[in-house]
């Protein structure tokens, strides 16, 4: 992500939190990816384009992506399938309103709103069939309010009301969940009552002598990283979604960002973290690096995805701005070189950011002497003083030499980075043209990562073969995180639906089916996206009956009366 | 009693095609030489000879053995890789073109002298074509004759398909030169038994699945692990399928594609070789000199081969929703580990259903049918043109409504077929004045006439034997309602699973499945109008009692040979009885009772009903093995 979008859609950002909280959403899509003004399209002369002036990308004309398009979904400009304009309120259901927690609530001063767009806006995450049923007008249970808290105080004040008049509370980030998490139960009866933190955005200090900084969980990844870098100092937790997605949103769902191996996940980001929860507020009493006092607690908040409370506030290691950055990376003649000279790298030198992956043509130049078909391109992130980045990367590329690599320039690596945040605008524009999808990931011993791999693109295929799918589907993979033991896995699987009268249920299926593989190739769950009701049915196998039971009597004594009734996970 | 059957009348098959016919019309040599390029796995990287050996020597499965080995044996991490090596080097093949070229050149003579045509399903090689294109193959042939893997080989290179690499038992390494030339021809050797043998079997496995997942050659054995001598299918053997479903179960490949194969001899070449090794003549030490003077073999007529290449299976589909996969992710797949309760069944369940699928794919010729007759007539003459033909034709009709693969040629007279394959077969019958039986003296007082008479009775057993699977569900309800003391449903099934549960060393009966396998019995009698089945009741029919004579008299032999069995070790077994003195003291019992007339049937003198028996009885806890001497 370049320079520039950041501190552009930084002032964006600042100027919306000085106006009201409503604004978010008149930048944002309310039926699909990120910000209004930025999308694929094609042109009048058929060529694509991405439109507005927030990314590198922004105004540039891509004329290899309609032949990609095309060629790889059977795809056609004239087979449209636009998208329903305006959000229809009507489809709505009025709101079902406990009448003594408005009463209760207004008392307080916090902001609400019962209005349609509002509560609609809230009421998914970003999986294909919350966006495709958006797009086609269709509405479910949706969260009858919509509460803005300004502070952690506001949220123990909505959580005791909550309580009191026993209401369904559905804690909301920035939305960018893709595992059904923020879908409301249908079957619940209660009121729904939307907490959006998006308002509890500020850094209240940074401590430089111990190098950490207290944040209010609502501030947005790429907010809190353009804060940071005012002071000269940065967290370096750059998941894909950072542009939307929040910090309290990371902590809930255990987040894992792409300069991991520099800086580490979450939860070995994090100092502190309170968290508001029907039995009252959690917390640590010091800000210890490390402690042994029995079973971490963080470790009940981190993925407990919005079902115990609320996060209001977390302390999290910060370090001084790097000196010097650079990208790279190098091209392999195949996916299992580029594979293996990932986790050589990994155990010799864990200093870089990188991904392996087998490019789509339509973006990746020519490579004198690699077969195109098989080429697989890593793409690599130094950070660091200058010196000792330079040493780096000439390590790097050293050892990537022994496994038949080549490096192949900053430019691509600074494409492939770039990519990570406009991949998930390709989809929409897809969508336009019948052609559904998604990514789902996994993580894997390093041992089981090519057969994995190979086993679960197969099935995909084979599945949409099975269930009538018209044209050969696109399932491709790549490597996004490495690990001393292991790495993750990101699928990419999308298809041309013409012909098929229930796409959405033939996508789940294969899906599903997909998932299944992975479990059965040594795969996991999920490395960062989480559980939420999506993955659910999987969770006891996954974590053991007795695992399940824990959880379930840490639910039971936090929130005995399941206000926050989300339904994830359990 | 939910379990809905498929009419096995509708059972589709394939045609076949003579692949001699064109032998006989044109260049042998030309044939040997032609170009051969058959299409290969899909994911297949080539990879020399030299280069799969370092592959197995190098992974970590065999390491790991490797040391662990060295660990106990105190031996040096060196020297066992030195074993392991040498080991190798005695099993691995070393597949030659041109010795293929050499073998499909002597081959076409042979096989144009001994047999009238070889028949093959070409839709099935079609099959097994693309099934070789998108996934690793195993082939599954069923074994009755020496003759097996190179008429398959023979088959493949015909059909410009990939060449198997073959398991073959170390005796065939006896014959000097012929065990090397087999070796060329794909053949690997291993050994008969290496049970506790760790570094044997890490590098045998190690071996196979390295061929395997790389797709680089169908591997090709036998399941039933050794060459039926009685034509029956034996109880398959699991070791092997263990070792190539392993690599799916694990991951390491997306699918495996499992063919099973069924090879029919009309006339089997080993005929009374075989029955001769059942009575005890021991079995010739298989050896090059042997094997030629096998040359008298060669100037008889063996009639046809039938070939089938059955549909492949899907080990993926197989174990689709009966094992867990995950089983595999909690230690790293190259430790060794003995398979799991599930594994283990699963493995096992699909061994039986890949046995049966050989089964019914069997040819079956009109001789089988009279075969059948014979034995059960033995003591008397038949009219060749009335009653043999007149019964040929019954069991024909009872035989195509159980299902059976029958070539009954419909536009020859069925006289004609009936004199014909008489005239095939003229070794085991006498035909004079019109009236047929088989060529069995009288027995007088001496054992060994019982015993020349036994040869000709086992020989011709071996024929009914093909048909055996045909009749078996509905042969073995016939005889549980001929024991049972009522016509009550449940009785009758009682008898049923008894019966099964005893026979099953004997026959091919899928563990766990004697509700389905009662509910065939009874659809097949109800549909051809021999059964009347209520609520309450199995009851025969009228016009039934025909076919449940002909069905009971087909497991008397058995039935009786069980029996007598139990009277023996009830009568004269004594504790200082052992697995090896059993055979030959049965035998004396059982000779003794023939000869005084007190036993009906010779054929209960096979070593291998003996064998099952026994094994049946200590399955059942009728009988105990112990180790060494006990002491009460």
């Amino acid at each position: 992500c370049g320079s520039t979008s950041n501190t552009d859609a930084g002032g964006l950002f600042m100027w919306m939190s000085l106006i009201g909280h409503s604004l978010r959403q008149e930048i944002m899509k309310w039926n699909g990816w990120g910000y209004v003004d930025s999308k694929f399209q094609f042109n009048k002369k058929g060529q694509a384009e991405f439109t507005g002036k927030r990314y590198r990308l922004s105004g540039m004309v891509m004329p290899a992506l309609k032949e990609w398009f095309e060629s790889t979904f059977g795809a056609s400009l004239q087979h449209k399938t636009p998208a329903s304009a305006i959000p229809n309120s009507s489809a709505v259901q009025p709101p079902i309103l406990n009448e003594a927690f408005v009463e209760d609530l207004k008392s307080t001063g916090i902001p609400f709103s019962q209005d349609a767009e509002d509560r609609v806006f809230r009421a998914h995450g970003h999986c294909l069939h919350e966006i495709f049923a958006l797009r086609e007008g269709k509405v479910g249970r949706v969260p009858d309010m919509v509460v803005w808290p300004s502070n952690h105080n506001d949220v123990v004040k909505i959580v005791e009301l909550a309580c009191k008049h026993n209401v369904c509370l559905i804690p909301y980030g920035g939305g960018t969940s893709v595992s059904s998490a923020l879908e409301c139960p249908p079957e619940e009866t209660r009121t729904i009552v939307s907490v959006d933190t998006s308002q509890m955005n500020r850094i209240l200090w940074i401590d430089e002598k111990n190098l950490t900084a207290h944040v209010e969980a609502g501030i947005v990844g790429q907010e809190l990283e353009r804060l940071l870098n005012e002071s000269g100092y940065c967290t370096g937790h750059e998941p894909d979604s950072m542009e939307f997605s929040s910090l309290g949103g990371w902590v809930a769902t255990r987040a894992s960002g792409m300069k991991k191996n520099i800086y580490g996940n979450i939860e070995d980001l994090v100092v502190h973290i309170r968290m508001v929860t029907p039995q009252g507020v959690i917390e640590k009493s010091c800000q210890g690096p490390r402690m042994s006092t029995g079973p971490d607690i963080h470790h009940f908040i981190l993925g407990s995805e919005g079902t115990l409370g609320v996060v209001t506030e977390v302390t999290m290691k910060i370090r001084p701005m790097p000196e010097y950055q650079k990208y790279g990376s190098v091209v392999f003649p195949n996916f299992e070189q580029g594979v293996a000279c990932l986790r050589e790298l990994t155990l010799i030198t864990n200093v870089f950011a990188g991904h392996a992956l087998k490019p789509q043509k339509f973006y990746i130049t020519k490579f004198k002497g690699f077969d195109p078909n098989r080429l697989c391109v890593a793409t690599l992130l130094f950070e660091g003083d200058r010196e000792r980045v330079l040493q780096h990367e000439k390590q790097v590329y050293d050892i990537a030499a022994k496994f038949g690599g080549l490096a192949a320039g900053e430019d691509n690596g600074q494409r492939g980075y770039m990519l990570t945040f406009v991949i998930a605008y390709l989809r929409d524009l897809g969508m336009d043209y019948y052609v559904i999808g998604e990514s789902f990931e996994t993580s894997v011993p390093w041992d089981r990562v090519l057969d994995i791999c190979r086993n679960v693109k197969e099935r995909i295929i084979r599945e949409c073969k099975e269930r009538g799918v018209q044209f050969p589907p696109l399932s491709t993979c790549r490597v996004t995180q490495t690990y001393d033991a292991g790495a993750c896995v990101y699928f990419y699987f999308a298809f041309n639906y013409r012909g098929l009268s229930d796409p959405v249920h033939v996508y789940e299926q294969v899906e599903h089916a997909a998932r299944d593989e992975i479990l059965a190739n040594g795969g996991s769950l999920s490395h960062h996206h989480g559980v939420g009701k999506l993955r659910k049915e999987w969770m006891r196998e996954t974590v053991s009956r007795v695992g399940m039971g824990m959880l379930k009597s840490v639910k039971d004594y936090v929130d005995p009366g399941n206000i926050f009734g989300n339904r994830n996970l359990l | 009693f939910l379990y809905v059957h498929r009419d096995p009348m509708l059972k589709k098959r394939d045609d076949f095609e003579d692949i001699l016919e064109e032998r006989r019309n044109c260049s042998d040599l030309r044939y040997a030489l032609k170009c051969y390029t058959p299409v290969v796995y899909k994911g297949l990287t080539p990879c020399k000879a030299g280069v799969l050996k370092n592959m197995v020597l190098q992974s970590d499965q065999l390491h790991y053995v490797i040391n662990q080995v060295s660990k106990e044996t105190g031996k040096a991490p060196e020297d066992v890789q030195e074993e392991a090596s040498a080991i190798l080097e005695e099993m691995a093949h070393r597949m030659q073109l041109s010795t293929v070229r050499f073998f499909a050149f002597t081959l076409c003579k042979v096989f144009k002298t001994l047999f009238r045509s070889i028949c093959v399903n070409e839709e099935g090689i079609q099959r097994l074509q693309q099934a070789i294109q998108e996934h690793p193959v195993v082939l599954l042939p069923s074994h009755r004759s020496y003759m097996d893997f190179l008429l398959m080989s023979y088959i493949l290179f015909t059909y410009d398909l990939a060449l198997p690499v073959i398991a073959a038992g170390m005796d065939f390494m006896g014959m000097k030169i012929v065990g090397e030339m087999l070796r060329m021809s794909g053949a690997f050797f291993i050994r008969r038994s290496f049970g506790g043998d760790k570094l044997y079997w890490a590098v045998f496995s190690e071996y196979v699945k390295t061929i395997l997942k790389n797709g680089l050659a169908p591997v090709e054995f036998f399941l039933e692990g050794t060459r039926s001598r009685t034509a029956k299918s034996l109880t398959p053997k699991l070791g092997l399928l263990n070792i190539v479903m392993d690599p799916f179960l694990k991951g390491e490949v997306f699918d495996i594609n499992v063919v099973p194969v069924s090879i029919s001899y009309e006339r089997i070449l080993e005929e009374t070789l075989y029955a001769r090794e059942l009575l005890g003549v021991p079995k010739p030490k298989e050896s090059t000199s042997g094997l030629f003077k096998a040359r008298r073999v060669l100037s008889e007529d063996y009639g046809s081969i039938h070939v089938y290449f059955g549909q492949p299976v899907s080990v993926r589909s197989l174990a689709e929703g009966r094992v867990n996969r995950c089983q595999f992710n909690l230690t790293p797949r190259h430790i060794p580990k003995r398979p799991s309760d599930d594994v283990h069944s699963f493995v096992n369940a699909a061994a039986y259903r890949l046995v049966r699928a050989q089964e019914e794919n069997m040819v079956l010729k009109p001789w089988v049918l009279l075969a059948s007759l014979l034995l059960q007539n033995h003591h008397q003459d038949l009219d060749q043109d009335r009653a043999l033909t007149e019964e040929a034709l019954w069991l024909r009709d009872v035989c195509r409504q159980y299902g059976a693969f029958l070539h009954w040629p419909d536009h020859v007279p069925p006289s004609e077929v009936v004199s014909s394959s008489l005239d095939l077969h003229r070794g085991l019958v006498r035909i004079s004045e019109g009236r047929v039986r088989l060529a069995v003296e009288h027995a007088g007082p001496s054992e060994e006439q019982l015993l020349n008479q036994a040869v000709v009775v086992l020989s011709c057993a071996s024929y009914r034997n093909q048909a055996l699977h045909v009749f078996l569900r509905p042969a073995l309800l016939a005889s549980a309602m001929h024991i049972a003391t009522s016509s009550n449903k449940q009785e009758v099934f009682n008898s049923f699973s008894f019966l099964r549960n005893m026979f099953s060393n004997e026959f091919i009966l899928c563990p766990g499945a004697t509700m389905q396998d009662f509910e065939e019995a009874c659809f097949l009698l109800v549909k051809t109008g021999v059964l009347q089945i209520t609520e309450q009741e199995v009851l025969s029919t009228h016009r039934g009692h025909r076919t449940l004579a002909f069905l009971t008299r087909m497991m008397d032999p058995f039935l009786q040979g069980y029996q007598v069995i139990c009277m023996f070790l009830c009568e004269e077994a004594s504790e200082a009885l052992t697995e090896k003195t059993f055979i030959p003291a049965v035998r004396g019992f059982m000779v003794k009772q023939l000869l005084s007339g007190r036993l009906r049937y010779t054929e209960v003198l096979s070593s291998d009903l003996q064998k099952n028996a026994l094994a049946a009885l200590l399955r059942l806890g009728a009988v105990l093995k112990t180790k060494g001497y006990v002491d009460y």
